[in-house]
């Protein structure tokens, strides 16, 4: 069997008392979508904050495409592509929607330590920006102040913004978090699009969207996996119905 | 153009004010313009970086000293000193900024602060160089071509620099250095999960601020004819901060603006009374709770252009 795009081994991180990440292991294969399902307070979030380094691990490693990353700064992760979506929005609200998008763009295409050139001249950022934002059904949004769109295209930007740093792993914090039924199944739309494209490693609480969406699931609870497997296996798992899934969804 | 006029008639002001006698508003508003800088220079660190640093009067002054400090040891070209006075706030800023800048909001300004004050206390006990009584520049640097003795030439070498610096802010801020600064300043968690290495983007902002406000210095005290440990005060570094406010922090044109606004308010109002203070407190006053962002936002809200 091929070696996992992405692996943790035996991760562990405390907070004072409470133990967050409890000797966590995980491995996510090359291609589809992966779901990181729990109830809260599970460590989902804490887990996905270690792999994209902003928070360090006490003990464990993660290993991204073959190499230990566990001690590289969160943005050479970016670099060898780790990609990540927010929980919550963080969109640059008073740049356009094509300049949230070209300051991506600018961040994986040369050197950003140039001070005299304008940035406005370079049309291939503008350019690339408009594709990426065309691509997400949002091209007649480009020249829109970021703040003022609504809510589903900010959610919206909010992954494109990480798509444009064209992720080998792309990692989606909740990303129909907030949303109103009908913008929900359009961002379902848009991730089963997606993940033809790139591998995904998606936290979501909604799971109408994870069964749909999902290849492997990975149940959380505690800090650690308590299971792993395709979405049939997880839903007649006992030990899932009883720790988690019973309660949510009969 | 506006901006051009202005140019216009900050080039012809020194010949105007001399044929008409008043000799002395051509040193006041050289004041003007070096205050402009330096606050510009502090511009870049808090309206364009987004940190607010409250020891910008450090680099103004170890600016100062050097000059001072050179001269008092035979060097007295401007352009060996000058130069020089630029690499000192340059490194000060570089050091200061590699500690500082690993903390975050209040926790930055109390340790910007402190950095100053540890500055300000070794020029005090800098007793070679007059320590707490502060040394005098016995002459103005020498800059060949220029007699920077006739206050004329002076004041237009100040604007020369001053148009040039400014010009800069605007190519960096129109820069992809400007657009990582943007961000940076907007979304700060974002820009690293784009792949930018923020703490060095906020270094190079806060050292190239720190070399503009060395220059700064290097001009005050040409001006002045005379640094002391004031200079490095803490106050100081209010100062800079009440100006750029009072000018609008974020604007290209705003330490230009409140440089001007709070030393000819100074000017004006200490001529009526000793309580001037009090005069400046309640423009600042109405300033922050009328036009939030100082003149430059007043100026836009007011359709006007600068």
């Amino acid at each position: 069997m091929a070696e996992p795009l992405l692996e943790v081994r035996r991760l562990f991180r405390h907070f004072g008392g409470v133990v967050a990440t409890d000797h966590l292991d995980l491995a996510v294969r090359e291609g589809g979508v992966h779901a990181l399902i729990g109830p809260n307070g599970a460590g989902k979030t804490t887990l996905i904050a270690q792999i994209c380094g902003e928070v360090e691990p006490d003990s464990g490693r993660i290993l991204f495409a073959g190499r230990d990353i566990t001690g590289l700064p969160a943005h050479e992760r970016v670099a060898l592509g780790l990609g990540r979506s927010f929980q919550i929005t963080r969109i640059f609200r008073g740049l356009t929607a094509r300049d949230n998008i070209a300051l991506a763009v600018q961040a994986r295409s040369g050197s950003s330590m140039r001070f005299w050139r304008p940035v406005a001249a370079e049309r291939a950022l503008a350019e690339e920006s408009d594709v990426v934002l065309a691509g997400l059904g949002m091209g007649a949004s480009a020249g829109l102040a970021a703040g003022s769109l609504p809510h589903a295209d900010q959610r919206r930007l909010e992954v494109a913004l990480a798509l444009a740093c064209r992720p080998r792993l792309l990692l989606l914090d909740e990303p129909l978090a907030g949303m109103g039924a009908e913008d929900a199944q359009a961002m379902i739309g848009l991730i089963a699009q997606l993940k033809q494209r790139t591998t995904i490693l998606m936290v979501e609480h909604d799971m109408d969207a994870v069964f749909r969406l999902a290849d492997v699931i990975s149940v959380l609870v505690g800090g650690a996996v308590i299971a792993s497997g395709a979405p049939q296996a997880i839903r007649d798992d006992p030990e899932v119905k009883r720790a988690y899934l019973g309660e949510e969804a009969a | 153009m506006a901006l051009g006029s202005i140019l216009i008639a900050a080039i012809a002001f020194p010949f105007a004010a001399h044929a008409l006698g008043w000799d002395y508003y051509v040193g006041v508003m050289t004041r003007v313009m070096i205050y402009a800088l330096a606050a510009s220079s502090l511009n870049l660190v808090l309206g364009y970086g987004g940190m607010i640093s409250f020891g910008h009067a450090a680099f103004f002054g170890a600016g100062a000293y050097c000059v001072a400090i050179l001269a008092q040891e035979g060097v007295v070209s401007a352009l060996v000193a000058w130069p020089l006075a630029v690499a000192v706030g340059v490194a000060c800023a570089l050091v200061i900024g590699a500690v500082s800048l690993r903390t975050r909001g209040l926790y930055f300004i109390m340790i910007t602060l402190a950095f100053a004050q540890m500055l300000y206390y070794f020029f005090v006990s800098l007793k070679a160089y007059g320590g707490e009584d502060g040394i005098n520049l016995a002459a103005r640097s020498r800059l060949p071509g220029f007699d920077l003795r006739d206050e004329t030439t002076f004041y237009l070498v100040v604007l020369a620099i001053l148009a040039g610096c400014l010009y800069f802010l605007r190519r960096l801020a129109a820069s992809r250095f400007g657009a990582v600064l943007h961000g940076i300043r907007e979304n700060e968690p974002r820009m690293t999960a784009l792949g930018y290495p923020t703490y060095r983007y906020r270094l190079v902002c806060f050292t190239v601020a720190g070399g503009a406000a060395g220059l700064a210095g290097a001009l005050i005290v040409n001006q002045h004819g005379f640094v002391s440990p004031g200079l490095l005060d803490w106050t100081q570094s209010g100062t800079l901060l009440i100006m750029l406010i009072l000018g609008g922090v974020g604007w290209l044109y705003g330490g230009v603006a409140g440089a001007a606004a709070m030393l000819l308010l100074e000017e004006v109002l200490s001529h009526w009374t000793g309580y001037w203070k009090l005069g400046l407190g309640i423009v600042l006053l109405l300033v922050v709770l009328r036009a939030p962002g100082g003149l430059g936002g007043w100026l836009a809200r007011g359709g006007a252009r600068g």
